[in-house]
């Protein structure tokens, strides 16, 4: 196996972006991160492009060649992959991606991530989104994906302690750092009241404790470590990835207030790299509830268990902190369209650790991790980079 | 939910209306709903799961209230949900019913009843399954 590195990143804003399609927006990531990198069209071996439903959302399948078409490499024959695992799809088609190069396979891939949500009416949103649930004995019974992550944080609440304005701390935390990223579908400060006397989306949580619904697409080039420095001064390696999967309903889990898929892809990602959770520099976690967030910092080894929401109101995660997390503003204000978010948060790990990030640049960040969850917690991506 | 045709929910009736587990024959671990084999003893378990019907009684291990619903459930909002530990081990998702909201806590005893699920907006059908009430106390 060889080392592969990230030589270029293209982001489309995220937001609700009513004149703009699935395959503008692809395209317009795709070709940001093509000019990044430098490499020409006809050097791609290979496309990788994550998207969680385009199905129910535009219904559209065989994602992978419409991409391929929509970004003007059909004519070139580019093999295209569509890969699926939820909102983990981004950090799933990136993974693919780089074991095509580690392999020897493919010299040079793209990895994109795309998601266009607002095309159906909100209610139609909630049900896919449900579809990262179990259908039969979850989502049937009424259960929501939201509903879900508010049952894991009345039982953390339960367990440990932890505070409804800690987990509102969370989404204020987020919205301050995504006021700083000009890609963010929210560029405002919100306060913690805000949070609390938003309507109730399902107890403990309000609409301000979720990740909104949004359009977006991310991509990346990936090249062999050795022929990276050819193209980029600044080559990001990746240093460790791992991906672990748990029972898709909740219930079937021994303890709620743990994800195992984190804590196993997370062991992996830390054992390739050679780390410890105490040497990363800044991280970009999956908070697409604000209770994900808590869970993320304790089962990625930056806290204990149930000291995930003292560690957020002691402020150990801000911008400045101990461990910043979410430096983009998170799923939270960034946005989350879902198969782009995987590799949108390695985008923003890249900017981090190429000392790109402007206004919301983490100081000497040298190792970066980016975590991406499936659903309720099903599937996990871990993945830790290093400026080279 | 998917809208769609009736096969995918009749064949789930035995689980959704009378709570049928089953229990590998090897270590004795029940299931709900029913399993192919024993994830622990796996080969060693095919042919030797057997259908068990389950008490419905059982203990709340979380819960929350739902007010953002999917479509076929927009007219029961609010209403709670939680995580149920069953006398016999597994666990399974249900509606909480028959109990004010603020009355429900973790830990609480509850038993399974049959009631009306959700309708399909689309073919109108209707489906029913276990939702679960506090356990009467019967002394
Ligand atoms: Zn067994």
């Amino acid at each position: 196996m060889r080392d592969v590195a990230v030589i270029g990143i293209g982001l489309t804003k995220f937001g609700e972006l009513w004149d703009k399609s699935f395959r503008n927006l692809i395209a317009e990531a795709g070709s940001k991160a093509i000019l990044d990198s430098g490499i020409s069209g006809k050097e791609i071996d290979a496309l990788y492009v994550g998207s969680m439903s385009a199905g129910r959302f535009i219904g559209q399948e065989h994602v992978g060649a419409l991409v391929a078409d929509s970004s003007g490499f059909a004519h070139m024959h580019i093999p295209s992959i569509r890969v699926e695992s939820a909102d983990a799809s981004g950090g799933l088609a990136f993974r693919q991606g780089y074991f095509s190069v580690a392999s020897g396979m493919n010299d040079i891939v793209v990895i994109g991530g795309v998601e266009k949500m607002t095309d159906v009416i909100g209610a139609e949103a909630t049900d896919t989104l449900a579809t990262s649930l179990d259908q039969e004995w979850e989502a049937f019974f009424g259960s929501t994906l939201a509903g879900t992550y508010a049952m894991i944080a009345t039982k953390h609440m339960h367990d440990y302690g932890t505070t409804r304005e800690q987990l509102a701390q969370v989404a204020v935390k987020n919205h301050a750092n995504g006021a700083l990223n000009p890609y963010a579908q929210f560029k405002r400060p919100i306060s913690l009241e805000n949070v609390l006397k938003a309507p109730m989306e399902a107890y403990p949580l309000t609409m301000m404790d979720c990740s909104p619904v949004s359009d977006g697409a991310a991509a990346l080039v990936l090249c062999a470590a050795e022929k990276a420095k050819k193209y980029t001064d600044k080559p990001i390696k990746i240093i460790g990835s791992g991906q672990a999967s748990d029972t898709l309903p909740l219930h079937g889990r021994k303890n709620i207030c743990i994800f195992e898929s984190t804590v196993y892809a997370a062991k992996m990602a830390y054992k390739q790299a050679g780390i410890k959770p105490k040497d990363v520099d800044v991280v970009e976690v999956h908070d697409s509830y604000t209770i994900g967030e808590i869970l993320a910092i304790e089962d990625l080894g930056f806290v204990k268990k149930g000291e995930g929401g003292k560690a957020v109101e002691n402020k150990i995660t801000t911008f400045d902190g101990e461990i910043p997390v979410n430096p983009s503003g998170g799923l939270k204000a960034k946005g989350h369209p879902l198969g782009a978010t995987g590799v949108a948060q390695i985008a923003e790990i890249v900017m981090q650790l190429r000392g790109e990030a402007d206004k919301r640049q983490i100081k000497n960040a040298k190792i970066g991790l980016a975590h991406n969850v499936g659903g309720a917690g099903a599937t996990c991506l871990v993945h830790i980079l290093e400026a080279m | 939910m998917v809208n769609g045709a009736v096969p995918r929910f009749w064949r789930e009736i035995p689980q959704r209306y009378n709570l049928i587990g089953n229990q590998c024959g090897v270590c004795k671990k029940i299931f709900f709903p029913p399993r192919e084999s024993c994830p622990e003893c796996r080969r060693k378990s095919i042919g030797k799961m057997k259908d068990i019907k389950l008490s419905g009684k059982g203990k709340l291990v979380t819960y929350s209230i739902i007010h953002a619903a999917p479509k076929n459930f927009e007219g029961q909002i609010p209403y709670p949900i939680g995580i149920i530990e069953l006398d016999e081990g597994p666990r399974l998702t249900a509606q909480i019913v028959d109990c004010k909201i603020d009355d429900i806590k973790i830990g609480m005893k509850l038993e399974s009843t049959f009631r009306k699920i959700q309708q399909d907006g689309y073919i109108g059908a209707i489906y029913y399954g276990y939702k679960f009430k506090p356990l009467e106390d019967k002394k």
